[in-house]
């Protein structure tokens, strides 16, 4: 007992100065086909559960959806018409853009990706994903799919690479809302459930209302800290907005786009320009 | 007892994939199942202290290498664990039927409060009331009730000791 308590301690202390690297990647690799088969036997499962969910869900989302349906329809119009003048004046200023989201191609290298394993942890809201540093991956990269951010990529090995969730508590990313860029603030987790976001930093004056589009806002372009995720990706709607005279900011809760527990695949954006390392 | 080690280096392998692949994405009133752990206490308190720890060793190397975690940390808790609850299987557990459900249930918020204290101690996040107060409850219950099944394919593999003793003890008199 105690020679094994020995070991693990001997472990933890050279697993978190990062020489257990090798050895962690070779166990990964060895593991990686029991986990792809495990999750292949279990997706069946998590669909009938999260078929039995969306049916119990389906009429209350049909009356949002429609609701949401006809005030997009009214955004449509404004946008189109928006980004058209926005295209012309950016030619006009000859205007040099930050990475954008919206520019994947030009900007990203996009590697789609199955999950392979889920967080086991209150902890660490991380995923493992079956592609590492073959493909390109490198440390902070982006992670979102095609609802939204998920995270960042927080440790590569050959194969297989960890990914950190926006819901860890050490997460966090500069964000703001969709029509009005001037609210930034960051998202982080909030206490509650393990996918409760909170927009934090947003002074009480801005305003904010429940049902706003909240997305990462990116960084100026050839600023000194630079942000990790491009700017537009969606993070989720404002479910909640609160004041309160004993805190400096406005309280406002996130309902987040990605269904950070089901997750079965995941899109890597590996910048063609990697961000400079700073210390 | 090479059998008893092959029997539960591959159940708690299975154990781990289970829960990689499936438990941990099933959250229950914000709780999900440990299953590692609960196989793990099972084990242990048919198969005694040294098998229980060594268990744990494996178990949590498995885990940690499976979500690329710090390695020894799940491994540490683990352990400590296994050799705990074998010895009370040794010694005051012996033909109670209340031992796996009272093992499963004092382990889970140790190990919980075991995992805060090691987060903290490594200077990682470490919400101490979303652990404790919502997710532990909701986890306590579907340990327990997952206590019977594992426990009853734990008897079914590792028999108890005790049985097997008895018949060697047979002894033919006149």
């Amino acid at each position: 007992m105690g020679v094994l308590v020995l070991l693990a301690l001997v472990l933890i202390t050279v697993s978190f100065r990062g020489s257990a690297d090798g050895v962690q990647s070779f166990g990964a690799t060895v593991l990686r086909p029991f986990e792809v088969g495990a999750e292949r036997v279990a997706r069946p499962f998590r669909d009938a559960a999260g078929w039995t969910h969306d049916v119990l869900n389906a009429k209350s989302q049909n009356k949002k959806l429609e609701r949401q349906v006809t005030q997009l329809q009214q955004q449509v119009v404004a946008s189109q018409s928006a980004v058209q003048e926005n295209a012309d004046l950016k030619r006009q200023l000859a205007y040099v853009d930050s990475p954008s989201f919206q520019k994947l191609a030009r900007d990203y290298d996009v590697v789609a990706t199955r999950v392979i394993s889920q967080p086991t942890s209150r902890f660490e809201q991380s995923i493992v994903i079956a592609a590492g540093r073959s493909q390109g991956l490198r440390v902070r990269d982006p992670v979102v799919t095609a609802k939204g951010l998920v995270g960042q990529v927080t440790k590569v090995f050959s194969r297989v690479a960890r990914v950190t969730l926006l819901t860890d508590p050490g997460s966090a990313a500069s964000a703001s809302v969709l029509t009005d860029p001037s609210t930034i603030g960051v998202v982080q987790h909030g206490q509650g459930s393990e996918e409760t976001l909170v927009l934090d930093r947003v002074p009480k004056a801005k305003p904010v209302r429940d049902g706003d589009v909240i997305v990462t806002s990116g960084s100026p372009a050839g600023g000194e800290l630079p942000s990790l995720y491009p700017r537009g990706i969606q993070i989720g709607l404002v479910s909640s907005t609160g004041d309160s005279d004993t805190e400096p900011f406005k309280q406002i809760q996130i309902d987040p786009s990605v269904d950070y527990s089901s997750l079965q695949s995941v899109l890597v954006l590996v910048p063609k320009q990697p961000l400079p390392i700073r210390p | 007892m090479i059998g008893d080690a092959v029997k539960a280096g591959l159940l708690l392998f299975a154990a781990v994939l289970v829960q990689t692949g499936i438990f941990s994405a099933l959250t229950v009133f914000g709780g999900s199942i440990d299953l590692p752990l609960v196989t793990l206490l099972c084990i242990s308190l048919l198969r005694g202290s040294i098998f229980g720890a060594v268990a744990g060793f494996w178990a949590g190397l498995l885990l940690d290498t499976a979500t690329l975690g710090t390695l020894g940390f799940t491994s540490l808790l683990l352990t400590v664990s296994g050799f705990w609850i074998g010895r009370y299987g040794e010694t005051t557990a012996r033909d109670r039927a209340h031992a796996p459900f009272l093992s499963v249930g004092v382990v889970t918020i140790l190990y919980a409060l075991g995992s805060l204290a090691l987060h903290f101690f490594l200077g990682e996040p470490a919400p101490a009331r979303a652990v404790l107060v919502d997710t532990l409850p909701p986890e306590l219950a579907l340990n327990l009730l997952l206590t019977v099944p594992v426990y009853a394919l734990c008897r079914r593999l590792f028999p108890p000791a005790e049985l097997s003793d008895r018949v060697r003890e047979v002894r033919l008199l006149g």
